[in-house]
């Protein structure tokens, strides 16, 4: 299937683009985020990253359907 | 709008007025400010990453949620995006109800999940030139050690 990954702060800084298009045969969004981590090195899993499909937050167990767009958030730091 | 993400000044006063309600006796704000120190390192500027379509849609659920949790009449939180200076406000909640405690209790829930669940980054440049993503695990494991572009 195809999908979108957009990167944010540290993860886009790490992996060096803000979005990418990925194919691949599907899973969890914390499947995604392990094949995209084998593809950029420098991308590290953090416990508290959080993560988004189509603007919606959700768990890393959460399957992507096709044309979903993942949004990976580094450990959040506001206020 | 409950929430709402700000690239220019917060105005303290405006903000406070649009939760004011004469059945209110009590109006608690928290404002975040911008200090010159974090772990050890002297903090030159700071700077707000907020990615707005989630962080929006989230914020109005914290609101909702302190709504749903206690007893008060209005709320209000305010986040600044984009490059701040020391003593700058980065964020507000203003909260009234008829009587402290919910209004104490609601502004605490709200100040708390804006920074542990909303897509919103701070990355902290230092008088030293380094600069750093603040909660990036990597850096507290390696005591800030390591540069970021």
């Amino acid at each position: 299937m195809n999908i979108r990954v957009r990167y944010f702060a540290l993860f886009r800084e790490q992996t060096g683009c803000v979005s990418e298009a990925v194919s691949w045969s599907g899973g969890s969004a914390a499947e995604l985020f392990k094949m995209m981590a084998a593809k950029h090195p420098l991308l590290k899993t953090q416990a508290a990253a959080l993560v988004a499909i189509n603007d919606e937050m959700c768990g890393w167990e959460t399957p992507l359907n096709e044309n979903d767009e993942a949004l990976f958030f580094p450990p959040v730091a506001g206020g | 709008m409950k929430f709402s993400v700000s690239n220019t000044k917060i105005d303290v006063e405006a903000a406070k007025q649009t939760v004011a309600d004469k059945h209110c006796g009590a109006l608690v704000v928290f404002e975040g400010w911008i200090r010159d120190h974090n772990e050890g390192q002297a903090v030159e500027r700071l700077e707000y990453e907020v990615y707005r379509p989630v962080a929006e849609k989230e914020g109005a659920k914290i609101i909702a949620e302190a709504h749903e949790r206690y007893a008060i009449s209005h709320a209000l939180c305010i986040h600044r995006e984009g490059l701040l200076e020391l003593g700058e406000c980065a964020v507000i909640v203003c909260v009234s109800s008829a009587h402290r405690d919910a209004a104490f209790d609601a502004c605490r829930y709200i100040i708390d999940e804006t920074k542990s669940r909303l897509p919103i980054w701070k990355k902290e440049h230092y008088v030293s030139g380094i600069s750093e993503w603040v909660n990036c695990e990597q850096c507290a494991a390696a005591g800030h050690a390591h540069r970021h572009p």
